[in-house]
């Protein structure tokens, strides 16, 4: 069965010596109740569990001392009974040496337990359930990145996934954990890999790979497999054939895309152990709170595999090893190959901890001066990427990031090969290492620096509106003014005396003037939103048009129009006040002569449906322009789509209407004519004004509303990233951030 | 303890030990020259190699470096030993030393020392001297069985340091043989010439030579201090390259493959020369590629230049080639569609 599956070569590999003997002449061993227990409460990749015990409290064995914080996040339960005396920072295993909040228990010796929850029909559970329970055990992936394990059996729906592989190479040299694992624990491991099956709803492939330097584990494997739709799959041993994407591709043949997740091309890796824990969750309800380590390295005087606590430090397990500090040349946690140096002995057992390994100073000696590269091209023939090492190498030096960006830097794994391999002792990890962090740097600066530039241009554009605003307020005041002085004069007409009509030109002079002027007024307006809505070009030629460009002129033309409106308020204003002024037959003639000397209302509001058109059409066309390109403004110009479009229906019903009746009275110069007319202007007026009065408050209050659900959406997208532990999770990050920062400055402003 | 970096552990072997499995390797082939040709080449060697360390060192020295550092690489042995055994034995010892001085400091550490030197260092220094003083450096000693007697102790030595000449101690080699032959049949060459006539396959001592090259590449692929793949290209096609122009071996033919693949410094250069990471291609394919270009310029040069042998030609102009060769053979990356030229960038 199992050995007829077929299985492809990894290009480069190395085989490093494999140092698994020493480790697995003893059995699995276990070590005393260490004095204090110290549970990080970030253990895995994505968000630190948030405690929910206080200092001083008793705790029980399996009682949930630290709950997940969001769904990228795992939470944390109390491996023994006792007394949780600190909730503080402590340093923690990562390679900056860096501490981080733990909780600390001292372990009473009594070992009381919470009462757990089995459950013995679990193939029959739903699927709900079963998540539930593996998400409450707190199962991060154990094979060394400590993935929240439910997050990726919760694949997006557009991944449809055909194979499950439960991954139990292990290939890095000295780690037996896994090892010891399958061959003691194989039925908790097909336990496991069959709940995951269920919960991928049965994947046409589940398979165990093991690499086939370990006969024992492949046969319990087999043994317990035998008779399920799990097949176990061994191949030949080469480093890192148990590097994910790797495994992937020994076993299905296929790669996962760059950048991309394995659930792409419909394949879920879980490692045995994880498969094992998941298990003892779902059978027993057993939270995780211990793990099989491999202790090794000829600076100990025992060298074996232990089941230990979470939490336990790691100094104290090397003392139940008897280790010889003045003998040992480093402190690695993990394999020799992809394990970091511990900075201090004091950190503890952690999810991820596949092996403590001591090794003495002939064992694995300071590594030798490096000298020039003699591009001998080894590194590359040990590359599993298929990369040039030394050409990336030769790049990082020269901090070229363009050229390590286009030799693929990112694809690297970090597995070590080339380093291993390279004659010169060339430390070529570490510069791929540090060449990945400057570039995420100057990506990070980058958009730091846009979106500060962006701040500012916000700003500026806040205090050109109102400015805008401002003078608007200032022209209203000036005309009502204007206006009360107009009528005081007409007052004064409507006297019978003779100079009252002596007077009337006069009125009648600064009637015209200021309509002209309020004309002059609307033309400019006008022509500064017809230019305003001119479509954007490029900043240089061949470049696209930006975020910033868009947002700029969205300001720009809002207020155009909002010029544009007030002005034909006031000539409304005017020429309705005018109107009022129709008992006075002169007024009434002059008004008439003013109204055939203007447009038609008719010809008016076809003219504004054309010019609403093309707004309309120009405003389509940046939509979409914004949505091809992904900008952020794309929703806001699909909502002034829809506006003008509303808008539009509108006027032409105006229209629609207003036309009948003209037709039927050809005499447009009668009064109730006009006035019908002047009413729907008014109408239409009134709702463009309610339109513009909208964009202060309430525009404002529908804009937070709709970024407050783009962020969300954006939110999940990117646990969603995290979860996979997509490539871009930083891009996604990046855009949250521009979110909640532009919200936040909406809101400011309200 | 210790604050590094992963990976924790190395492979056992070192640009050093690399070196010196080179040198180990060129043991058969050296002793072949100097069962065949007299104790000339071993001199070559020796002055080369002091030649090229002393050079080494001074400008160590001059550059402020640990000298003890960079001479343990032993670089410059090798470069020492390949131009020794490439120059002619018996030849005069200022020809060794300029030779070896131009390899090393003109053509290694002018350029920034052991891996920045775009060309074979050793081959510079070859085809500096067949420029210069194009006539020493083609007279090769007559192999052993074709002249009564083998030259002596102190008549090479007279003309290594004195330069008083040997009396008739050279012998045309087969590729002489064969550029300057226009009218004589592969056959009758064969009967008529006295080193071919004498050889088994290609010449006598030529063969033998270039089967212990041959022996020693064996044992550096063995040993994967090299790949397969520009030693094989080069040799597969220089054969298809003979074959094709063999011509039924009428007066114009070109040389049997055997011939070519056993005569002049085909091996050498296949094993010894071709294979120096530093200046050749990078990457597998890009290797094939230099192989192939080796073996065609090799036999064109031959066929139809005045060099009876170019290898130090054909390899410099590969060396030239090499970052051009690289540019277009980069692999394609783990999860790519396909493979892109290094200067391609943007889209995935
Ligand atoms: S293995 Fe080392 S010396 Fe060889 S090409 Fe790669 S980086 Fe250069
Ligand atoms: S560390 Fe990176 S470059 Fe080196 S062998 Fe591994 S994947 Fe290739």
């Amino acid at each position: 069965m199992g050995s007829l599956i077929k299985t492809w070569e990894i290009p480069g590999g190395i085989h490093p010596p494999e140092n698994k003997a020493q480790s697995l002449q003893l059995p699995l061993g276990k070590v005393p109740l260490p004095p204090t227990l110290v549970l990080p409460l970030n253990q895995h990749i994505g968000t630190a569990a948030k405690p929910v015990v206080t200092v001083g409290e008793r705790v029980l064995g399996g009682q949930l001392i630290a709950d997940a914080e969001g769904i990228f996040s795992a939470s944390v339960h109390a491996p023994t009974s006792g007394q949780v005396t600190a909730i503080e920072d402590h340093l923690v295993p990562h390679p900056s040496g860096m501490s981080a909040p733990c909780i600390v228990i001292e372990p009473d010796g009594a070992d009381q337990w919470v009462e757990l929850n089995p459950l013995e029909d679990y193939l029959d559970a739903d699927k709900d359930e079963l998540l539930s329970r593996i998400r409450a055990a707190g199962i991060a992936g154990l094979g060394g990145a400590g993935f929240p394990t439910s997050v990726k059996l919760n694949p997006r729906a557009d991944h449809q996934i055909n194979t499950l592989i439960i991954n139990g190479t292990e290939c890095e040299p000295y780690i037996t954990a896994d090892d010891i694992l399958m061959q003691t624990r194989a039925d908790d491991v097909i336990a496991g890999a069959l709940i995951l099956a269920k919960l991928l709803n049965h994947p046409e492939h589940v398979l165990v790979g093991v690499e086939d330097n370990k006969p024992d584990a492949i046969a319990a494997l087999r043994k317990a497999a035998a008779g399920t739709e799990i097949q176990v799959v061994s191949f030949p041993t080469k480093y890192p054939s148990g590097g994910e994407k790797q495994l992937i591709q020994i076993l299905t043949g296929q790669e996962v895309p760059s950048g991309q997740i394995p659930a792409s091309i419909g394949v879920v890796c879980q490692n045995v152990g994880t498969a094992a824990a998941v298990y003892r969750a779902v059978r027993f309800g057993e939270p995780l709170v211990s793990r099989i380590t491999t202790v090794v390295g000829e600076a100990l005087q025992t060298q074996r595999n232990v089941e230990v606590l979470l939490g336990t430090p790691i100094n104290y397990l090397l003392e139940q090893h008897g280790f010889d500090p003045r003998q040992a040349s480093r402190l690695v946690m993990g394999g020799p190959m992809m394990g970091f140096s511990l900075p201090d002995a004091s950190v503890p057992v952690i999810k991820t901890t596949n092996c403590i390994l001591a090794p003495s100073k002939s064992e694995l000696p300071p590594p030798a001066p490096a000298q020039a590269c003699i591009r001998c091209g080894l590194c590359a023939e040990a590359c599993p990427a298929s990369l040039l090492p030394q050409q990336l190498y030769w790049y990082a030096i020269a901090e070229d990031h363009e050229k390590l960006e286009s030799h693929n830097l990112f694809d690297c794994i970090e597995c070590g090969a080339c380093s291993y391999v390279c004659p010169s002792n060339i430390p070529l990890v570490q510069y791929y290492r540090a060449a990945k962090g400057s570039i995420r740097q100057e990506q990070i600066e980058k958009d730091k620096s846009a979106r500060a530039r962006r701040r500012f241009e916000f700003r500026q554009e806040r205090i050109a509106k109102e400015e805008a605003e401002r003078e608007a307020k200032r022209a209203a005041r000036r005309l009502a003014a204007e206006e009360a002085k107009r009528k005081l004069a007409e007052q004064k007409v409507e006297t019978p005396e003779p100079p009252a009509t002596a007077q009337a030109p006069a009125g009648d002079d600064s009637l015209k003037t200021q309509r002209a002027r309020l004309e002059r007024n609307l033309a400019a307006a006008k022509n500064s939103l017809a230019k305003a809505s001119e479509p954007l070009v490029a900043n240089e030629p061949g470049g696209t048009v930006t975020e910033e460009q868009l947002a700029k002129q969205q300001a720009r033309i809002k207020q155009a129009e909002l010029k544009v409106h007030e002005v034909e308020k006031k000539l409304q204003a005017l020429d309705a006040s005018n109107a009022n002024e129709a008992t006075d037959p002169v007024a009434a003639a002059i008004a008439r002569a003013q109204a055939k000397m203007s447009m038609t209302p008719e010809d008016k509001l076809r003219s504004s449906v054309e010019s609403l058109s093309k707004r309309l059409a120009k405003a389509e066309q940046k939509a979409a322009d914004a949505r091809a390109q992904g900008s952020d403004t794309a929703d806001a110009l699909a909502q002034g789509v829809i506006k003008l479009k509303e808008k539009l229906a509108s006027t032409q019903k105006e229209l629609n209407e207003l036309t009948p009746s003209t037709v039927a009275q050809p005499s447009s110069a009668s009064r109730s004519d006009t006035d019908q007319a002047a009413l729907a202007i008014e109408r239409a007026k009134a709702k463009a004004a309610a339109l513009a009065t909208m964009s202060a408050e309430e525009k404002l209050r529908n804009q937070i509303d709709a970024l407050k659900a783009r962020l969300e959406k954006a939110r999940s997208r990117l646990e969603k990233a995290e979860a996979d532990n997509d490539e871009n999770v930083e891009a996604f990050r990046t855009a949250v951030d521009k979110l909640d920062e532009r919200l936040q400055q909406l809101l400011a402003q309200q | 303890m210790l604050r590094v970096s992963s990976p924790h552990t190395h492979i056992r072997r070192d640009t050093g030990q690399i070196m010196r499995l080179v040198l180990v390797a060129t043991v058969p082939g050296l002793l072949a020259l100097t069962l065949f040709f007299g104790w000339g080449s071993l001199f070559n060697v020796a002055l080369a190699c002091i030649t090229a360390v002393l050079c080494e060192a001074l400008v160590m020295k001059l550059r402020r470096r640990p000298v003890m550092f960079y001479l343990r690489d032993c670089t410059a042995l090798v470069t020492g030993v390949l131009l020794g055994m490439a120059l002619p034995p018996y030849c005069p010892w200022w020809l060794v030393v300029v030779g070896s001085m131009t390899a090393i400091i003109l053509a290694k550490q002018l350029y920034g020392g052991m891996g920045f030197n775009p060309f074979n260092p050793a081959m510079v220094g070859y085809v500096v001297l067949l420029i210069s003083f194009p006539v020493p450096i083609t007279q090769w000693a007559a192999p052993a069985g074709v002249l009564a007697d083998q030259v002596g102790f102190i008549e090479g030595m007279r003309q290594i340091w004195a330069g008083v000449p040997i009396d008739g101690y050279t012998a045309a080699t087969p590729l002489d043989v064969l550029s300057q032959n226009t009218s004589v049949l592969m056959e009758d060459l064969y009967q008529t010439d006295p080193t071919l006539s004498t050889g088994l396959w290609a010449g006598a001592g030529w063969e033998w030579v270039n089967i212990g090259f041959l022996l020693g590449g064996l044992f550096l692929l063995y040993q994967r201090v090299f790949t397969w793949h520009a030693p094989v290209s080069m040799l597969v096609t220089l054969t298809i390259m003979a074959a094709l122009f063999y011509d039924g071996g009428s007066s114009n033919s070109g040389g049997s493959p055997l011939l070519h693949l056993l005569s002049g410094a085909t091996m050498l250069g296949a094993f010894f020369i071709l294979t120096d990471p530093v200046t050749s291609a990078v990457s597998n394919r890009g290797r094939l590629v230099c192989g192939v270009l080796v073996g065609v310029l090799l036999y064109v040069m031959r066929h139809w230049s005045n060099y009876p042998d170019a290898i130090a030609f054909a390899v410099l102009l590969m060396n030239f080639a090499a970052p051009f060769i690289d540019y277009y053979t980069v692999p394609r990356t783990y999860g790519h569609k396909k493979s892109r030229s290094a200067l391609d960038k943007g889209e995935q």
